[in-house]
């Protein structure tokens, strides 16, 4: 019940601090253009190439395709969740701390679980409705430069998409909860974010982690069905366990 | 029955301690004044009483529950007003109460009868449709209060209610504590005995985390009922008030020396030695006064008297 009445209070102030419209706009915006650039891409290097003027530009770049439109989607939408989500959830718990509105509502009866879990679930629903309307934009915008794709694959590039935001989005809220600053806080989420990658490059475990995801709904658009059911699995912990640590951290957390 | 009660409660900061052994009792439905300078440890107490903090050691129980084992059993019957409260300043007051109430279970009807209840208690009815970021410190601190008393609690926990307030605000604050009385236990925290003494009726004075003395505020008057001498200095000898009190202060027959800019109060031991030596020793120092009499010991007199005997022993 409580977790139903602090969630209510997230999604108003995500309407209030236009956060949902921003979120929407910017990841339709760059939804809608990936296809778009992707289209002008081989005439834009055109231009920058010395390319003798009446040569056929087909010979020296591969015309684009829909493949190129949907690598440019994810390329676009991976970047700007992530930017977003960091932005978006270092504040969530510090913030409050700092400002005393955590202490005010913390000795009223709503459990700190349900605090944190409105937090999680106000954020994933803020982002679940932009990813829902950038898919639908740029499904229908790569129709038209493009050709009309398979809706099932795109449907599950799009929940892995959400996924992976997830993940940053669980791991941001943990640092927040372990701080009373939301600048340390989005410092430590990128922290950890960039030791993933580097992780994932040298020891070349990067098909284990959450960004994997991507790349699997890339092959799934592609037409491959390779599955890459570890780093969904891991993605899920990498969700549960920073969630589960900030718990039992906020739990015992003087204010 | 008791509706605050300490056991040899310990709070450690590092190598600071805040609270020294508190032992307290406060009464059900007393209004109770949590007396004590900057830093005695009025804060860290609230905050381990409403769960928000834990106890290095010692135990604390709130009508009846034990809060230093699990500090969130008693939300349902306790109310709280930080010493600065802070809201969601993108909500507007009756969105405010509402959610606080909603936190609560109070079902929506009963919730949006105590919210328009509440807004003109506090006398927020035309800021109705306001933004909380928008509001003066009197406006924020009123809507604390309402907030803090919407779920009707059996004890109300206040944090330096009127500290930051003038003094218009400050009596807007002390009447609505005064029309408490007899609804709930309120366990007041303050620095300002002017606040104590016109609305709590029992005081519990606190020292280095220690508790000095707790009794009711008639007997504690009572008690150190010493009387005391109030003198106005002329402008003119300001510069000379500070070494007086310093001579003052080592006569045997002075107990304690308090100065508000003009006006210097002393506490005595024998007021008829003081009669006739105070004057011999402001026109020893050639001290012109323009009042001089003798005073009632107000609560600022105990307090000090109080917190200076606990200096003098440590």
């Amino acid at each position: 019940m409580n977790l139903f009445t602090a969630f209510r209070k997230e999604w108003m102030e995500s309407l209030r601090s236009y956060r949902l419209l921003i979120v929407i706009a910017v990841l339709v915006i760059f939804g809608l253009t990936s296809p778009l650039q992707a289209k002008l891409l081989p005439q834009v290097l055109a231009q920058a190439l010395p390319i003798p003027a009446g040569t056929d530009i087909s010979a020296f770049i591969k015309p684009p395709t829909v493949s190129d439109a949907v690598a440019q989607y994810v390329k676009n939408m991976s970047q700007f969740d992530l930017i977003l989500a960091v932005l978006l959830s270092m504040g969530a718990v510090a913030q409050e701390k700092d400002k005393g509105t955590a202490a005010m509502m913390m000795v009223k009866p709503l459990p700190r679980g349900s605090f944190l879990g409105a937090k999680f679930l106000g954020l994933a629903a803020l982002f679940a409705i932009a990813i829902t309307i950038s898919g639908i934009g740029s499904y229908y915008y790569t129709g038209l430069l493009f050709e009309f794709m398979p809706i099932v694959p795109w449907l599950a590039l799009n929940v892995f998409l959400f996924l992976y935001v997830l993940v940053i989005i669980a791991i941001t809220l943990f640092c927040s909860t372990i701080t009373n600053s939301q600048a340390a806080a989005g410092g430590m989420a990128v922290g950890i974010i960039v030791i993933g990658f580097i992780i994932g490059v040298i020891r070349n475990t990067g098909r284990y982690l959450p960004g994997e995801l991507n790349t699997w709904g890339i092959r799934l658009m592609q037409g491959t069905t390779t599955a890459s059911w570890t780093a969904l699995a891991v993605s899920i912990v990498m969700i549960g366990v920073p969630l589960l640590a900030a718990w039992l951290i906020f739990k015992r957390q003087e204010l | 029955m008791i509706a605050i009660r300490t056991e040899e409660l310990h709070k450690v900061f590092g190598e600071f301690t805040a609270l020294n052994g508190l032992n307290l009792s406060v009464d059900e439905g007393t209004i109770f004044g949590f007396l004590g300078p900057n830093g005695a440890g009025k804060t860290t107490t609230i905050r381990i009483l409403t769960g928000l903090a834990h106890a290095t050691s010692g135990k604390a129980w709130v009508m009846g529950n034990e809060v230093t084992a699990d500090g969130h059993k008693i939300a349902q019957e306790i109310g709280f007003l930080p010493e600065e409260p802070a809201f969601y300043k993108w909500m507007t007051p009756p969105e405010f109460l509402d959610y606080v109430g909603r936190i609560f279970g109070i079902p929506a009807a009963e919730r949006s009868r105590r919210t328009k209840e509440l807004m003109a208690l506090a006398g927020l009815e035309e800021s109705a449709k306001r933004r909380i970021g928008g509001f003066s410190r009197g406006m924020r601190q009123r809507l604390a209060l309402a907030q803090a008393v919407l779920n009707r609690p059996k004890v109300l926990f206040l944090d330096e209610p009127a500290s930051a307030l003038d003094p218009i605000g400050r009596k807007e604050v002390l009447d609505f504590i005064e029309q408490l009385r007899g609804q709930c236990t309120v366990f007041m925290s303050t620095h300002i005995l002017a606040d104590v003494e016109r609305v709590c009726d029992t005081v519990g004075i606190i020292n280095r985390g220690k508790l000095v003395t707790e009794a009711p505020r008639e007997e504690l008057l009572a008690q150190y009922a010493v009387p005391a001498l109030e003198v106005v200095v002329d402008e003119k000898s300001e510069s000379k008030i500070n070494p007086w009190s310093e001579t003052l202060k080592r006569e045997p027959w002075v107990k304690t020396i308090s100065r508000q800019e003009l006006v210097v109060r002393i506490i005595v031991n024998n007021i008829e030695t003081a009669k006739t030596e105070l004057l011999r020793s402001a026109a020893q120092v050639g001290m012109v006064l323009n009042k001089y009499e003798v005073v009632t010991p107000s609560l600022e007199d105990v307090f000090l008297q109080l917190v200076s005997e606990e200096e003098a022993e440590k």
